[in-house]
């Protein structure tokens, strides 16, 4: 499946859109973290929580559970959430 | 003459600046007079602590974080011409519920014993104690502090601890028996372990907490920063949020030197430095700490204040400061000393400036403006060819 990676963590992926694969969102974060090393852990604590400010989006759709299940036709989008400085 | 490959060194100090929004290193000469920045390295990350292993001179840790993203440390072998990030940075055993704590950041690094390379401690927030044996690579959790019911009731939760989060902070290392451990939480109090942190045990006794609290309960208790000698590692100072302590092992009694500091200025700080090679000798950077607590320098005039003798008495040391309408202040692990002689004195501000005294404190000299809000300040003396 197509994954949108936003700008920070890009220095992992070194591309802004990679492909992924899994049959729940934890396993595509497990695909990125086999691929990309260190990257699943700046997105999620170590008691798989999503992190405070890191969004989930499966077709333009917010979620927050990483047992959500998605297949390959399915594009998930990571995306930074914050503001202020 | 020909075969003949002496070349003589000369040491040059290197300051290690962590900020909220990268890190710089900041190269100096061998007279302290002229000054390099190199960076920013990390441009954006919220950058807690940057450390040289002295054990080698070349190695950097980083504890560092953004704004959207977890925590990590980042390792450079080079002196910050390359990183790589750790495969393992700390955190936190996971628990069976999913409700367990989750790293924050890391907040502070320490070198481990000069007898085990590779080895390294890095205290969290929220408080976590953690080593790493090889470098900084991987990091495992001590199950003696941070999953241990009482230290878990005296860490309190977020609301007890520091605006940017509760801390563990001040990992010392005895010199002389790598299995004697120091560290202080903001909150959580003044802890000791001399079974390499098998086991840790408070040490409280003569540290005061705000009134109306229980002094035995170490919830109580926030050291700001604990330092030892490097002269007599029996001797340890600190910057309380309730004063100015010196300890004397093998006594249990911290004693308040803070109370002959003059009135007006108070003995409220955050960081705290002695001296490399007289244990009489320490320099704190008061801020006001009254009413609402300010946290920025008393009457909006900056000083370091230094003393002689122990605490017993404290000599205001500001000349080449701002005179007047200064409001920074300096944070726990923002101020620094060399080991050359005479010392060099190093601090950074939450107003992003560096400054530097090379006559330990009798006059400051501004090296670097502009900079984000400086979180960390160490120094490091490296051997450079003579000249060079």
């Amino acid at each position: 499946m197509k994954v949108l990676i936003p700008t920070p963590l890009r220095t992992y992926t070194g591309a802004h859109c990679v492909a992924g694969s899994g049959t729940t969102l934890a396993e595509v974060l497990a695909d990125l973290e086999a691929r990309f090393p260190g990257i699943r852990f700046r997105m999620i604590d170590e008691q798989d929580r999503m992190r405070p400010h890191v969004r989930f989006f499966i077709n333009g759709r917010a979620v927050h559970d990483v047992a959500v299940r998605l297949d390959d036709t399915d594009e998930l989008a990571i995306v930074q959430a914050l503001s202020g400085g | 003459m020909p075969g003949d490959t002496a070349t003589s060194t000369t040491l040059v100090p290197l300051i290690l600046v962590a900020t909220r929004k990268g890190a710089w290193l900041v190269h100096g000469d061998a007279g302290r007079s002229r000054w390099r920045l190199d960076g920013p390295h990390f441009l954006g990350h919220i950058v807690s602590h940057l450390m040289l292993d002295p054990r080698d001179g070349r190695t950097l840790l980083a504890a560092a974080k953004t704004g959207h993203l977890g925590p990590t440390v980042f390792r450079s072998m080079d002196l910050g011409a390359t990183w790589r990030e750790a495969a393992r940075p700390p955190a936190f055993a996971k628990s069976a519920d999913g409700k367990g704590r989750a790293v924050d950041h890391t907040f502070w690094l320490t070198p481990g014993h000069p007898s085990e390379p590779g080895c390294w401690y890095a205290g969290t927030s929220p408080q976590g104690l953690f080593r790493s044996e090889d470098g900084g690579d991987t990091w495992v959790p001590f199950s003696s502090i941070n999953d241990d019911p009482d230290y878990l009731r005296w860490m309190g939760t977020v609301q007890d601890g520091t605006p940017d989060g509760p801390k563990l902070h001040s990992i010392l290392v005895d010199p002389r028996d790598p299995a004697h451990l120091y560290f202080g939480m903001s909150g959580g109090g003044v802890h000791e372990s001399r079974d390499a942190g098998k086991t840790f045990a408070p040490l409280l006794n003569g540290l005061e907490v705000v009134e109306g609290f229980d002094v035995a309960d170490p919830t109580f208790h926030d050291p700001h920063c604990l330092r030892l000698s490097p002269a007599d590692p029996d001797r340890l100072y600190q910057q309380n949020h309730c004063g100015i302590y010196r300890l004397d092992r093998p006594g249990d009694t911290w004693v308040r030197i803070g109370r002959t500091m003059p009135p007006e200025v108070g003995d409220i700080g955050f960081p705290m430095v002695v001296h490399p090679r007289d244990p009489d000798r320490a320099w704190v950077f008061p801020m006001d700490g009254q009413t609402v607590w300010p946290r920025t320098s008393p009457d909006g005039k900056p000083a370091v204040y230094g003393t002689r003798d122990a605490g017993a008495t404290w000599q205001r040391l500001d000349a080449g400061l701002p005179r007047a309408q200064a409001w920074w202040t300096v944070k726990r692990q923002a101020m620094s000393a060399d080991a050359l002689d005479p010392v060099g004195l190093y601090f950074g501000t939450t107003s992003g400036e560096l400054w530097m005294s090379a006559d330990e404190g009798g006059s400051w000299t501004c090296v670097a403006r502009h900079l984000p809000e400086i979180y960390a300040v160490e120094v490091a003396q490296r051997a450079v060819e003579a000249g060079g």
